[in-house]
């Protein structure tokens, strides 16, 4: 549990949760991230330290230049923690719809 | 993915948002939280008091097929607004979860189709996260109750 709490940390930050999202279409160099970012190249590497720790980003070595991608497995791991708790109000609200939809006054 | 309800629960925040469109009338989809068996219905639960005011107060019981009480809970109603708002207090009686606070916003988005948004705020982060467990939990004790019946059934 301290593993995922760590995770969940990770990406509280939104300039994390932004560096996810544009690696998830492609894998990127740690120059090519903070190009997109306004913020000091130390403090975008500090970032990515932060998702690699918690294996949110994977590393991957092509020639002279390290490749940075989203971990698929982890990230579904974060989606799937809330997912139960989703499903739980989804099947209440389709109740619900569905109940109302044969409502006896329905106009 | 089009998923019909969707949950934002920022990280390091202490409340969520469930965002859910349905297929009714905003009349429809209000009455569903005002009519007490129709609640019954959708939210499986009895309730045993529902008094849709401000001021009102409310208690549902939740029991297992055998008639086991499983949970209860209940709140106070603050504010009541027909087919437009409802604020109340939510509380799982018998539990460490403290209370928590519920803002409900009915929309219509046409003559057929409405919206509801409901924030939900927590004590803490900590208890809000918690919270979002609880049915991963559940499902996880459910899938272990029934391999434990399936297990007996054998012996």
């Amino acid at each position: 549990m301290n593993l995922r709490r760590d995770v969940f940390q990770a990406i509280a930050d939104p300039t994390r949760r932004a560096i996810l999202l544009l690696v998830a279409s492609q894998s990127m160099t740690a120059g090519a991230i903070a190009a997109n970012f306004n913020t000091a190249r130390p403090t975008v590497s500090k970032h990515l330290q932060i998702l690699i720790e918690c294996e949110l980003l994977g590393q991957e070595q092509t020639g002279r230049e390290i490749y940075y991608h989203t971990n698929a497995k982890k990230m579904k791991e974060v989606a799937d923690f809330i997912e139960p708790f989703r499903q739980m109000w989804d099947d209440r609200f389709n109740k619900l719809e569905s109940i109302m939809k044969n409502y006896p006054n329905k106009k | 993915m089009d998923l019909k309800t969707k949950i934002d629960a920022e990280d390091g925040k202490h409340f969520l948002v469930i965002t859910r469109e349905f297929d009714l009338p905003l009349e429809l989809l209000f009455k569903a939280y005002v009519e007490p068996e129709i609640v019954e219905q959708w939210m499986s639960t009895k309730v045993l008091k529902l008094e849709s005011r401000k001021h009102g107060s409310w208690q549902f019981q939740t029991s297992d097929p055998e008639g086991n009480i499983l949970l209860k809970s209940g709140g106070v109603i603050h504010e009541f607004v027909p087919n437009a708002k409802i604020v109340r207090t939510f509380e799982m009686e018998n539990t460490p979860f403290p209370v928590q606070l519920e803002f409900l916003e009915f929309e219509k988005l046409n003559d057929d189709r409405s919206k509801l948004t409901m924030q939900i705020v927590y004590k803490s982060v900590e208890d809000r996260d918690a919270m979002l467990k609880l049915p991963f939990a559940k499902g996880i004790n459910m899938a272990h109750n029934r391999l434990q019946e399936v297990v007996e059934n054998i012996i």
